[in-house]
């Protein structure tokens, strides 16, 4: 029998193609997300306590609270967009004989996104 | 109208070397010529030796499946004069092993591809006189786009999940799944739910969507899987709520 030749794929594949790169950039923005959470979880922690609010408060009004935050909602808003992007490959829907088009889910999904995240602006602003 | 180009092939002679090497061939090419007509003149008036697949020449069998510049193509489909690089690189699908030069072994794929039960598993038999299932149009469209697939096996060497591990299930086979699952007159959803929800199934799947991009049939396998997920996510849940009578997963 003759040997057969394997070509393991190397450790930097995702630099080999835009649509690579695309995804594991969507996998690392979701530490954004998760950093999110972990940030309101913190300050729910915190409320009930006003020095450690306080505190927590100060670091988030400072520069490097500002830059941390920006970068931050920056992936966020990557990680999103992206996601969004994809739901009309889950979320496949017919009206009657017709599948509805892939851009009213994705636009229905953006619009969603937009009104919850308005009514939570509004809400913490108001 | 003829033109000049090389081709960089790959070669690996199991018999004479123990490593994989590339050979140049400089041919000149017609207009019309796709990649594998120039593989075919190369093997018919330079270099005999030279071993790949091919059968029907038309995008149809799914054999000539090869990677074209690091992508994989249809190489009856690739015409070399969209090529405008100097040299055009061919080597076997990536992520299988290779038995010589640009053929690949397929046996894992083939051996993957029954355990979805790929076929028409009807909730109750019905008796022949019956005469056919028939379908409506719209019962047709819900899974016709998955029932396209050749077995090409590109999305295979699209996919960096199966090349990273290759017990992962794989797109072709998991949309091939999901085909049946849609047919109206298919009622195997609940056993295709051991392969298909196992961890080497489609959890295994990040979505990197690559499959869906190389697939030259338009068969949208990594659509396929998400929706996979969907459903029997669902019926899990379903599950959960209606022990008696929940779903399938």
């Amino acid at each position: 029998m003759t040997k057969e030749l394997m070509r393991p794929l190397p450790r930097t594949w995702w630099l080999r193609k835009q649509n690579y790169l695309v995804f594991m950039i969507r996998e690392l923005t979701s530490l954004a997300v998760l950093a999110y959470a972990v940030l309101l979880i913190g300050i729910m922690l915190v409320a009930s306590d006003e020095a450690s609010f306080s505190g927590l408060f100060d670091f988030l009004d400072s520069t490097t609270g500002v830059v941390i935050h920006v970068g931050l909602f920056v992936f966020a808003m990557f990680h999103t967009i992206t996601w969004i992007a994809l739901t009309p490959k889950v979320l496949v829907l017919w009206r009657g004989d017709e599948q509805i088009e892939s851009d009213v889910i994705a636009g229905a999904n953006s619009i969603l996104f937009l009104v919850v995240s308005g009514g939570l602006l509004w809400v913490v602003l108001g | 109208m003829t033109d000049q180009t090389v081709l960089e092939v790959y070669r690996y002679l199991p018999d004479e070397e123990t490593e994989s090497r590339f050979q140049s061939y400089e041919i000149a090419y017609q207009d019309d010529w796709v990649v594998l007509d120039a593989l075919n003149y190369v093997k018919a008036e330079v270099d005999s030796t030279l071993s790949f697949r091919w059968s029907c020449r038309m995008g149809v069998c799914g054999s000539c499946g090869m990677m074209v510049n690091g992508e994989p193509k249809l190489t009856c489909e690739t015409f070399v004069k969209d090529y405008d690089t100097e040299t055009i690189k061919i080597e076997p699908l990536a992520h299988f092993p290779v038995i010589r030069d640009l053929v690949i072994n397929m046996d894992d794929f083939m051996e993957k591809l029954p355990t979805v039960s790929p076929w028409l598993i009807p909730d109750e038999e019905r008796p022949v006189e019956d005469g056919e299932s028939l379908q409506t149009p719209a019962q047709v469209a819900h899974y016709k786009r998955f029932s396209m697939c050749i077995n090409c096996m590109l999305c295979y060497s699209a996919c960096p999940v199966y090349g990273l591990d290759s017990s992962f299930t794989g797109p072709a086979v998991l949309a091939l799944a999901e085909r049946y699952n849609l047919d109206s007159r298919d009622g195997g959803k609940k056993e295709r739910a051991g392969v298909v929800t196992s961890h080497e199934g489609i959890w295994e799947c990040t979505y990197v969507g690559e499959c869906t991009e190389v697939c030259p049939k338009g068969v949208d396998p990594a659509g396929a899987i998400q929706m996979l997920k969907l459903s029997y996510s669902l019926d899990w849940a379903k599950s959960l709520v209606m022990p008696k009578g929940g779903g399938s997963a």
